[in-house]
């Protein structure tokens, strides 16, 4: 780690009023990799990963992403980042063609190289009879692969991928933990919240786990896997949020 | 960087036009409500056609360019879709520079219209096509920027219209759109002079008929640009504190 983080996050703060969405979290990501933010509902992913897409501002601390700070250099810096949110933020009313062409022109992709990538965008998620179709009469699995697409159209060095396989059947959910791997073949950072711990497991090269808008901890699967003495990575992520304790209630409530 | 900034404001002017503006509640406003109004005053005196011309013109700007303006962005961020943008490598003025300028092309294409149908079947004169065009493009600039301040004010698309209304209609009456504002009771000439609309009419008066009410055209066009640059600013302030909760 060093020389070749590409976001590097120092004493990130977030507050709304008096609460603390995200309080004091540091940490680096390797260029290439894909870094897992772990945590349980409420824990500050969703707000960590707006602050470092420039959708809203931090209390305190900053960030940087290639070197450029967030506070001072978000319009250069959105330039190289693609963006998966937790919802499919597309147009219902547009076609998939439509849509990719209006995000292209959004980030200033010429018009010979937007039809062009839209073309290898198509094909690469299997799309291509779909081209014409309006975004609203697709699958919730088919509206992923067209948000996935749409944040890759400006080629980004980097991708937020935001709970991308929630509420996708396992089929779908597999195709797009496939295309994951291939982004990071391709060289492109992959910064991943989930709620699957198994699927961080087998697609992240380390993981940050946060409880409470605080990082607890990061490290690589294997390392965490180790210094718990657990059995797989969501033994260890149990260990690590302090979970254990309720899930035992749950499960003795359950047998009641 | 400012290339870039206007091309994405183009951009999304353009796909608000497809999505949201060229249907037919949006028609409906831009064009029924003023006809339907310019008819029934009208029919109840024909030989004041030429001095309604200028204050239907105006109203079918107003409607036309605040009826979608209104409610585009508080029904993009309610379907997600304005995080979209917000995820762009654009200025939150670009994107809402943008968003004014979809309500600008409307207002103004049907308030061209508007005045196309008043010279040809109305016989409604002009005397400077120019500053005539100039004048619905800088009363369009003024009431899109309404609407979008409206837009990014607002949590629900009801609230949006309510609260478009609560201005949109008093304006009708205290405007000098009907009865001239030098002819109202002197006690609602502050209101009057308070609200955009007047400037609007007045403005356009002059070049239909050769003559003012209120103010000189040029105090109209500096108050149009000293409104519409609060009102945009205003709603740029706004939507930053709207995103930040």
């Amino acid at each position: 780690m060093g020389s070749d983080s590409i976001i590097e996050v120092s004493d990130l703060t977030k507050f709304y009023r008096d609460f603390s969405a995200v309080n004091h979290i540091n940490f680096k990501v390797n260029g290439g990799e894909i870094f897992g933010f772990l945590g349980p509902n409420g824990a500050g992913k969703t707000t960590t990963i707006k602050i470092l897409t420039g959708l809203i501002q931090p209390t305190e601390g900053t960030a940087t992403i290639q070197g450029k700070d967030i506070r001072t250099h978000i319009v250069e810096i959105k330039k190289i980042i693609g963006v998966v949110t937790e919802d499919s933020n597309l147009y219902d009313e547009l076609s998939v063609f439509d849509n990719l062409r209006f995000v292209g022109q959004l980030y200033g992709v010429s018009q010979g190289n937007r039809d062009k990538r839209i073309g290898e965008l198509l094909k690469r998620f299997d799309l291509e009879s779909k081209r014409e179709a309006k975004f609203a009469t697709l699958s919730k699995g088919m509206k992923r692969k067209v948000t996935i697409a749409a944040a890759l159209i400006h080629s980004p060095q980097v991708v937020f991928l935001d709970e991308p396989t929630t509420g996708l059947d396992v089929l779908s959910a597999r195709i797009l933990r496939a295309m994951i791997k291939e982004l990071k073949a391709l060289g492109v950072t992959v910064f991943l919240t989930t709620h699957y711990i198994e699927e961080a497991a087998q697609l992240c090269d380390r993981v940050a786990i946060l409880v409470n808008g605080t990082i607890k901890t990061v490290d690589t699967p294997g390392n965490l896997i180790a210094t718990t003495n657990s059995k797989n990575l969501e033994e260890a992520f149990i260990e690590i949020t302090g979970l254990k304790e309720e899930i035992m209630l749950v499960d003795k409530e359950g047998k009641r | 960087m400012f290339k870039e900034e206007i091309k994405g404001s183009l951009y999304i002017a353009l796909k608000d036009l497809k999505m949201y503006y060229f249907k037919p509640p949006n028609l409906s406003w831009g064009i029924m409500f003023p006809i339907v109004m310019a008819l029934a005053f009208i029919l109840r005196n024909p030989s004041g056609v030429k001095d309604l011309a200028s204050g239907l013109i105006a109203i079918s700007i107003l409607f036309a360019a605040t009826s979608a303006e209104a409610i585009v962005i508080v029904f993009e961020r309610r379907t997600k879709t304005f995080e979209r943008l917000l995820l762009a490598p654009l200025s939150l003025q670009a994107i809402l520079f943008g968003k004014v300028i979809g309500g600008v092309i409307f207002g103004f294409l049907m308030s061209s219209i508007f005045l196309v149908g008043s010279v040809i079947f109305l016989g409604v004169p002009f005397s400077n096509t120019v500053f005539l065009l100039g004048s619905l493009a800088l009363s369009a600039f003024v009431f899109s920027t309404f609407g979008t301040l409206v837009s990014v004010a607002v949590k629900e698309i009801f609230d949006a219209m309510t609260l478009a209304n609560f201005f949109r209609f008093p304006m009708i009456f205290l405007c000098g759109v009907f009865i001239p504002v030098s002819a109202l009771p002197s006690f609602l000439h502050p209101l009057a002079y308070a609200l955009p609309l007047t400037y609007s009419v007045d403005l356009i008066r002059f070049f239909i008929t050769g003559s003012y009410d209120i103010v000189h055209p040029a105090v109209s066009v500096v108050v149009l640009i000293i409104y519409s640059t609060v009102l945009f600013y205003l709603s740029v302030w706004v939507l930053k504190r709207r995103i930040e909760k």
